[in-house]
């Protein structure tokens, strides 16, 4: 765990507390992210807080950022894999400025990655900490609209309905055309929405040695999967979990593994393909 | 009906329910046996349905108890299980046809998914089963196969109706409790499905607790009969017995209301 005394101010912009939030808030939410370790999968609702960004832009990551981060730290801020667009850069200036934290872009040497609807290409190993942005916490609730009713089922583990939309799919699609956000099972016990990765990132989240933590800001929920615990998509038997494949391979280096995005590079609708994760993709070129 | 059997399937007793200072329904107490249909009649507001929710878990009565003899766990007192028990026999030994069809389905997703979602919510996950078994049922409340991936918001009153008795029959339950089942529909698609009903109660030995104010409906479907008036049964009885000669004058007032054609 990071260095959580208060840290002589450095650098750091001196009209904010260390990390933008007030230590009450940040002992607030750490309570919360401990709670969501030991239950892994299950929402716990936390205070949040205004941030200087809009509901959407990842106020629930950037709160849990906020409450882990110490000087000593590494960070690594990526928005659809890329360190470079505008989401991804401003919240990495912000903790720059009031956390006087390094920042890098290269997966291997941060300690803690903020991300946005990616999982990187590279491998995590222990010690690290993946931070995920969440727009709805809640699997079921385009299934169940009732916060009162989902609650129950997830205290009953009543989690056919979240079947019933998988079977759905295959009916009208063929197979199941989930391709984001897609549900899982976490230790065997609460169904968890993984935030809108791709479901290519799914089986990265299966086992993984370093920890993961979720903030959903509108929504105030922080939820947790621990290293190495068990994390299954949800599937049938006779239609079984696949992930996305691409028959080209990426424009730039080449990789035939990473999570490809389509570009359209003029107005003749001519198409290639390149990396999600720029580091990843720089990396090999 | 089955003589064998000693326990009654369900056992209520007791059973009384105020909404404040209103009581909606006064003392009930009954046996129903195994493949037993028991009908509940009386006019709106007589505690009929209140009397149905207690039954069936839906609503906590403020005294009496409801016993049910459970296939899997033996007696249990229907209102002491913990809430994930409840929910579990709901779901699989027992079914509940609402009147509005609106209610007991999910309007927005096919019919073969209405018909699998309990089978999925006990653990099936073999999806050409899954649909096999919608397809069966969806024949046996006789609705076209090639409606099984339409949704029930495309289905005409009394289809939805019959998708409903089949999402609630997948699960081979014990015990139905039906709520008006053939209430706003016209009187053909009502014979329809009042044939289909009996065929299944007899096919599959079901026993079940019907809420009707139709008294045809009820000669047609029941064994015994309940009238309610004011939240207190009022006269019970074989239904032939309590319709023909009636001995209850708010009973004599129902049966002489009948319409005749």
């Amino acid at each position: 765990m990071p260095d959580t005394s208060i840290p002589d101010t450095g650098i750091q912009d001196p009209a904010y507390n260390y990390a933008y939030l007030d230590e009450q808030t940040k002992r607030m939410i750490r309570r919360a992210i401990l709670k969501a370790v030991a239950v892994p999968g299950y929402q716990v609702p936390f205070g949040g807080r205004e941030m200087p960004l809009p509901y959407g832009w990842g106020t629930g990551g950037i709160q849990v950022t906020a409450a882990i981060v110490g000087q000593a730290d590494t960070l690594k801020v990526i928005d659809q894999g890329a360190d470079d667009t505008t989401n991804a850069v401003s919240i990495r200036r912000f903790f720059a400025r009031v956390a006087d934290v390094a920042t890098t872009t290269a997966t291997q040497d941060a300690t803690i990655i903020q991300t946005r609807h990616r999982v990187p290409e590279t491998p995590l190993r222990e010690g690290q900490i993946l931070v995920f942005q969440v727009p709805i916490p809640e699997p079921l609730r385009m299934l169940e609209p009732r916060e009162t009713e989902t609650r129950t089922l997830h205290a009953l583990s009543e989690y056919g309905v979240m079947q019933v939309s998988l079977y759905e799919s295959i009916a009208r699609h063929g197979r199941i055309a989930k391709t984001y956000n897609y549900p899982v099972l976490v230790n065997g016990r609460y169904i968890m929405s993984p935030s809108p990765i791709p479901k290519f990132d799914n089986p990265k989240l299966d086992r993984s040695p370093a920890l993961q933590l979720y903030g959903a800001g509108r929504e105030k929920r922080i939820y947790a999967v621990p290293p190495y615990t068990p994390v299954k998509s949800l599937d049938f038997d006779d239609h079984p979990f696949e992930i996305e494949t691409w028959s080209e391979c990426c424009e730039l280096c080449g990789s035939r593994e990473s999570f490809l995005d389509e570009m359209i590079v003029d107005d003749q609708g001519k198409r290639l393909f390149v990396c999600s994760d720029t580091d990843y993709c720089e990396g090999r070129r | 009906m089955n003589g064998a059997s000693e326990t009654p399937l369900l056992s209520a007793r007791s059973v009384t329910k105020r909404f404040g200072g209103r009581i909606a329904c006064r003392d009930v107490s009954f046996d129903l046996w195994p493949g037993e249909v028991l009908g509940i009649v009386g006019e709106s507001g007589s505690g009929k349905t209140t009397l149905l929710n207690c039954l069936a878990g839906r609503l906590a009565p403020d005294e009496g108890s409801v016993a049910y003899e459970s296939a899997a766990a033996g007696s249990v007192d229907v209102h002491r299980l913990s809430e994930a028990r409840r929910r579990l026999l709901a779901r699989t030994e027992w079914g509940f046809v609402n009147q509005d069809a609106r209610e007991g389905l999910r309007m927005g997703v096919s019919a073969g998914a209405n018909i699998g979602e309990r089978l999925m919510a006990v653990g099936a996950r073999h999806y050409g089963n899954i649909r096999g078994a919608a397809a069966d049922w969806l024949s046996r409340v006789e609705i076209e196969a090639d409606r099984l991936d339409d949704r029930p918001i495309d289905f005409s009153g009394g289809m939805r109706q019959r998708l409903q008795i089949a999402r609630n029959l997948v699960s081979n339950p014990r015990l139905v409790f039906m709520d008006e089942p053939t209430g706003g529909l016209d009187v053909s698609v009502q014979a329809r499905i009042l044939d289909l009903l009996r065929g299944l109660v007899e096919g599959l030995h079901l026993s079940a607790v019907l809420v009707t104010h139709d008294l045809g409906v009820a000669r047609l479907l029941t064994h015994r009969l309940m009238v309610m008036q004011g939240g207190a049964v009022v006269e019970e009885g074989l239904t032939d017995q309590v319709l023909d000669d009636p001995q209850h004058a708010y009973t004599q007032m129902l049966v002489a209301s009948i319409l005749p054609v």
